[in-house]
């Protein structure tokens, strides 16, 4: 009795993230094999059609558009996320504890606040351009959003903040010794940035850069405030989709699809890291 | 001399990183309805407006709502979850936690199909409580990692010296643990009350069209063009998060937080 008892407290988050996480996910799956009734909702069938949607055209270029612009928001991220989490880790604890405090804050920012913040900054009215008119540097202010520079700008500025938190403890628990040896045999910082410790940090670095590629697939608002409409990604076509097509079969199998995506991907990260620790 | 890069990166990084929300707080000060930069006719209007119209109130109060709620659903199942991975190794534990883990990795859009589908099937679409209910699932990672960490600062001995005094299981928990992870817990909840407050396509998906978030309102309206009260509410959540964000920095250590935020643990 005292036994059974024991695992009561247990009872609660099992109900829930089962019926409400779980349940789900599986009614999502067993939907993406459904008939779509035009007009309607769905009703209950097996067919691979929403499957068979993945090798048209269409499909496959808004998948092509959504990996590239990932993989390029990702990695202009990273580049700046490494250099500057090098140096934040090496600032005075205060120091750090100030810019974690900016970098959560702008992580937590709702992406609806990014885009709209960046819409304003590109826009002719009160954007960038104004400050290159006045120093000169353009004729007159112009707008620079829908654009694709303008979305994957939008799209850095969501994931630096994650890249520098993925780095973080990685590059915290970094062995200082190694730097201090190179230093005494005489290599310049930016070398011993470049030749001791990025060498050292290259599996956390591939890891940090799947996880963020991972992120960015997620991105809603900022591809539809910031970009043109041949510029939206994936995320967009599913709620577009479920939404305003009503094809929810359609929409549940591309996210069953974005899914096993992510989850391979995370998983290599897992080995990656796990690898690395052994 | 050696350190001028680095001011260099850091200022430039700062900048980037705060010129969006310069230039938001910068328009909301705006006399006229115009969007322009630096602002004319610099005046707290804008805010005095937001204060007398209930159509961007009413989202404001959604949102507080849900955050609230949501984040004690999220601690509600994080805590039991966290302390049984901790306490007794428990096997079941340890996959409540993966799956409590998994839905903040993915892209947010797949959790909200699921829901979505999900209050479909069972015939109760667009509600209230179904926003709450899927963002404390959704954000159940956060206090979930917090508290375990919180957990394994303790040390084990003084759990066995509770038990040694004679203490029950729930008496040890609620007189040595509880007290010792408060910190973390507190940092879980308020992690999770910022990212509902701040989440959209979940909530879009959930109950877009019956119950408006803020971002939700905001994104709507910026279809119809802008007017300043946008730039006045973001930067009141932009407020109110940091204010939160710096509480959490204040009642527990900030860095070893973040050192337990990666994906894996060593």
């Amino acid at each position: 009795m005292e036994r059974t008892l024991r695992w009561v407290p247990l009872v609660w988050p099992t109900m829930l993230l089962g019926i409400f996480f779980a349940v789900p996910f599986a009614i999502m799956v067993a939907v993406s094999l459904f008939h779509r009734q035009p007009g309607g909702f769905f009703e209950p069938g097996f067919e691979l059609t929403h499957y068979r949607r993945f090798i048209t055209p269409f499909f496959l270029e808004r998948l092509g558009v959504t990996i590239g612009i990932a993989a390029a928001a990702a990695g202009a991220a990273l580049a700046i996320a490494v250099p500057f989490t090098y140096l934040l880790t090496r600032a005075r604890r205060r120091t750090q504890v100030a810019w974690l405090i900016v970098i959560l804050s702008v992580l937590s920012l709702s992406e609806v606040i990014v885009g709209f913040g960046w819409s304003v900054l590109l826009s002719r009215t009160a954007g960038i351009s104004n400050l290159l008119v006045a120093l000169g540097l353009l004729e007159q202010p112009r707008p620079w959003y829908p654009s694709l520079y303008g979305m994957v700008t939008g799209l850095v500025y969501v994931t630096l903040p994650y890249a520098v938190l993925l780095l973080y403890p990685r590059f915290s628990r970094f062995d200082r010794q190694l730097l201090e040896a190179a230093e005494t045999m005489g290599a310049s910082a930016p070398r011993r940035f470049v030749t001791v410790f990025l060498p050292v940090m290259r599996p956390a670095l591939i890891a940090a850069l799947i996880m963020m590629f991972v992120f960015v697939l997620g991105a809603y608002v900022i591809p539809q405030v910031l970009g043109r409409s041949q510029h939206w990604t994936l995320a967009v076509l599913i709620t577009d989709q479920a939404l305003f097509q009503s094809n929810i079969p359609f929409a549940a199998a591309m996210a069953i699809f974005l899914l096993a995506v992510s989850l391979v991907l995370v998983w290599l990260v897992v080995r990656l890291t796990r690898r690395r620790g052994a | 001399m050696r350190r001028l890069p680095a001011l260099l990166i850091f200022t430039l990084v700062g900048a980037f990183l705060l010129a969006p929300l310069v230039i938001v707080a910068g328009v909301s000060l705006n006399g006229q309805k115009r969007l322009v930069f630096p602002p004319r006719e610099v005046s707290l209007g804008w805010y005095g407006e937001l204060a007398t119209s209930p159509a961007w109130l009413l989202p404001i109060g959604h949102s507080l709502l849900i955050a609230f709620l949501s984040a004690l659903v999220a601690v509600s199942i994080a805590l039991p979850v966290a302390y049984y991975v901790w306490r007794f190794h428990s096997r079941w534990a340890r996959a409540l936690y993966g799956l409590g883990i998994s839905p903040f990795i993915l892209p947010p859009v797949i959790c909200g199909l699921g829901f979505l589908i999900f209050w479909a099937s069972v015939g109760h679409f667009g509600r209230f409580e179904n926003v709450v209910l899927g963002h404390g699932v959704f954000l159940v990672a956060l206090p979930l990692t917090t508290l375990l960490l919180g957990f394994e600062g303790i040390g084990r001995e003084s759990m066995d010296a509770a038990e040694t005094m004679g203490a029950s299981e729930w008496v040890a928990f609620h007189t040595v643990v509880l007290p010792l992870a408060l910190p973390y817990l507190i940092s879980g909840y308020a992690f999770a009350f910022v990212l509902s407050l701040n989440e959209y396509i979940i909530a879009y998906m959930i109950a877009g069209f019956t119950v408006e978030t803020l971002p939700i309102k905001i994104f709507n309206s910026l279809r119809y063009g802008y007017t300043p009260i946008m730039a006045v509410v973001s930067v009141l959540f932009l407020l109110i998060s940091v204010a939160i964000l710096a509480l959490v920095a204040r009642v527990s250590d900030l860095t070893r937080l973040m050192g337990a935020l990666e994906p894996e643990r060593k």
